[in-house]
């Protein structure tokens, strides 16, 4: 388990796999948003949270596929599936390593994004916690979209179709932290309903994306 | 334990190509499977892999005993050969890839990135993945497909060396490895009855 | 004799044909005389005047939304379970109807928002919530395309109707949080005091189950159509094996 960990980190990090990609979208986004909403300070500083979190959100999308896709091409995940390791164990570990290459530096980057955005002072803390909370289960989410739509042509659209609406309470809960944390009011609740759907995708998730990715190799 | 199989039928997109299969696979024996090109060698060798079910039969000391290698060897180009060994071996729960590397001559290659790797090189490493993996049935689908002749005679020794070592291999080849304990086994006789897949057959 | 007989596709075309009549039928009168009953002999709201007629094809479409969501989920269920075709076709067959009920619903809520609220769209919690579940219906349709494997195809589509399910569910929660809302009170519920007034509520339930019926009758049809098509895909494969 610790191996195919490893191993995915270090195709990540290599030429060609993709490190990076998504901190650069991420960054892009978020230059083009006050481009497309206009300058003015206080509008910009109202939606940073909200800017961020989507940000986040489809700089993670955008490398899903990448998930199965490879070793799909080249034939490690049969091989995978015939080795001594369960798949549940599979699927969670390529959910974790996309976490570690794409989630984690979204949620380093995100507060030197926010001073882009004029972020409000409160608001640094609570967008990296929420996205520390919230991205584990973007990464697990998309595991399972990516095991759903491994081996098919144009598979990419799809993939997004049928993730982002599952993104959608991550999403509203995670941005509902950072906007409130921003702005100063409590942010209990959404926050405990952020960490439970987190904690309960990682739980869950990893035996349908198993189940699926059965199916698929089939 | 030997590998067995009994009436076994295997499906290919839901059709039955193979079915009524029956033989066994001892230790320190080898079993070359001969047949034109679709007539279900790979269909067969992925049921017993266990990458897809059965239709019909049942498949015995399989399972957790098997390694199976397929057409696509499973490599990434961005490691090195080392690399690449090390970590299916420790997927297996294994250390040691220095008998690997000599077995099918990759020594020199160690450190080269395996992108960089000749066609037949690639096959070489894909093989060598075999010797790492510990396990006793080795699997094998056209394992010689891309190799020149010396590499086919190492190909042929590190099987006979498994062999010796109490383990079996079940091959679909078309070339003559010059292994004696090799038994042929033709699936010709084998070929399903044409009728229709399990899944039309309800809409009947 | 049991209900699972019925899972066998000839047996299913041979029992919908029967019933199929009995429902157009019951669904075109329920629709036509609860439409019109509701339409030329109601009384004007006091607030919202005659507006409020609307109602009469957006609750039907919006039960009827999430209903056909809930037979999916049930379909799907029967699928993984006990793997009879007829009922991943029927989750099949039910999925663009449901889409649809999903859009009139959007739609006449829209239409009914414009001179109650003064815009045709608010962020309102019912209104994303149903916005979502037709993103939901899309993905799950989308998927069915996509596969061309059938038995592959029912498999994925079940599961990701499972997990859907839960996110769609979780979707509700969060929107609800997240916007308080301008939507009126639940139409029809048990609590006598937000109910809406039983002059307008009788015609309601006859629209509501001219809805139904129609709903029934149309997963019937396109369900015969999808057993149909498999069929003739059968038979093709069958003539080129002789």
């Amino acid at each position: 388990m610790i191996s195919l960990l490893m191993r995915d980190l270090r195709l990540a990090v290599r030429a060609g796999g993709g490190f990076g990609l998504g901190l650069a979208f991420f960054l892009i986004v978020t230059v083009l948003v006050p481009l497309g909403v206009g300058p003015e300070t206080g509008l910009l500083a109202k939606i940073a949270p909200g800017i961020l979190w989507i940000g986040a959100l489809l700089a993670c999308l955008l490398s899903l596929d990448r998930i199965f896709a490879l070793d799909w091409e080249d034939g490690s995940l049969d091989l995978l599936a015939t080795a001594p390791l369960p798949m549940e164990g599979i699927v969670s570990i390529k959910a974790l390593a996309h976490w570690l290459t794409t989630g984690l530096p979204l949620v380093i980057v995100a507060p030197g994004l926010g001073v882009l955005l004029s972020l409000p002072q409160g608001g640094y803390f609570w967008i990296v916690v929420s996205l520390l909370l919230g991205s584990p289960a973007l990464s697990v989410i998309g595991t399972f979209g990516a095991a759903l739509t491994v081996g098919l042509k144009r598979g990419g659209l799809l993939l997004s179709l049928l993730v982002l609406p599952l993104y959608v309470p991550t999403l509203v809960f995670g941005a509902e932290v950072a906007r409130r944390g921003a702005e100063g009011f409590a942010v209990q609740t959404p926050l405990l309903m952020l960490a439970g759907i987190s904690f309960g995708a990682v739980a869950l998730l990893p035996f349908a994306s198993a189940a699926v990715l059965r199916i698929n190799l089939r | 334990m030997d590998l067995q199989v009994f009436d076994l039928a295997v499906a290919r997109g839901g059709v039955p190509v193979l079915e009524g299969l029956n033989f066994s696979l001892a230790e320190g024996r080898a079993l070359v499977l001969r047949g034109p090109n679709g007539s279900g060698k790979t269909t067969l060798l992925r049921t017993i892999a266990g990458l897809q079910p059965a239709l019909e039969g049942r498949v015995e000391g399989a399972g957790e005993r098997i390694a199976y290698a397929a057409h696509a060897d499973g490599l990434k180009t961005a490691l090195s050969v080392t690399e690449n060994l090390s970590f299916w071996a420790q997927v297996f729960g294994k250390e040691d890839i220095s008998a690997a590397l000599q077995g099918f001559d990759l020594v020199d290659l160690a450190h080269r990135p395996a992108g960089s790797l000749s066609a037949g090189q690639k096959r070489r490493l894909g093989l060598a993945r075999l010797m790492v993996t510990g396990r006793p049935v080795w699997v094998l689908d056209e394992p010689t497909v891309s190799l020149d002749a010396a590499s086919v005679a190492l190909f042929a020794e590190a099987v006979r060396g498994h062999l010796a070592a109490g383990g079996a291999a079940l091959m679909a080849t078309h070339i003559d490895l010059g292994l004696d304990e090799a038994e042929l086994f033709d699936v010709g006789p084998y070929k399903a009855k044409p009728r229709v897949s399990a899944q039309d057959e309800a809409f009947l | 004799m049991s209900i699972w007989e019925y899972a066998n596709p000839v047996k299913f075309i041979k029992t919908t044909d029967r019933l199929m009549p009995y429902m157009a039928v019951g669904a075109v009168v329920c629709l036509v005389s609860g439409l019109i009953w509701g339409f030329f002999f109601t009384p004007d709201d006091y607030r919202q005047g005659s507006t409020v007629k609307i109602i009469y094809l957006h609750v039907p479409a919006a039960l009827m939304a999430i209903n056909a969501w809930l037979m999916m989920l049930v379909a799907s269920l029967v699928w993984i379970v006990r793997r009879h075709h007829v009922s991943a076709l029927a989750a099949r067959a039910a999925a663009p109807i449901g889409a649809v009920m999903t859009i009139i619903a959007l739609a006449t809520g829209a239409i009914w928002g414009q001179p109650m609220w003064g815009t045709w769209w608010v962020w309102d919690p019912r209104l994303t919530s149903f916005l979502i579940l037709f993103l939901f219906y899309l993905g799950y349709m989308a998927l069915w395309e996509a596969i061309e494997n059938d038995d592959t195809a029912a498999d994925l589509t079940s599961i990701l109707c499972l997990v859907g399910s839960v996110f769609a569910v979780l979707s509700r929660y969060a929107v609800l949080f997240w916007n308080q809302g301008l939507h009126q009170g639940a139409s029809l519920s048990l609590d006598k005091e937000e109910h809406v007034h039983d002059v307008y509520s009788n015609p309601l339930y006859v629209c509501i189950a001219g809805f139904i019926l129609l709903f029934i009758a149309l997963v019937f049809l396109r369900t015969q159509t999808e057993i149909r098509a498999r069929r003739a895909r059968a038979l093709i494969a069958r003539e080129r094996l002789a």
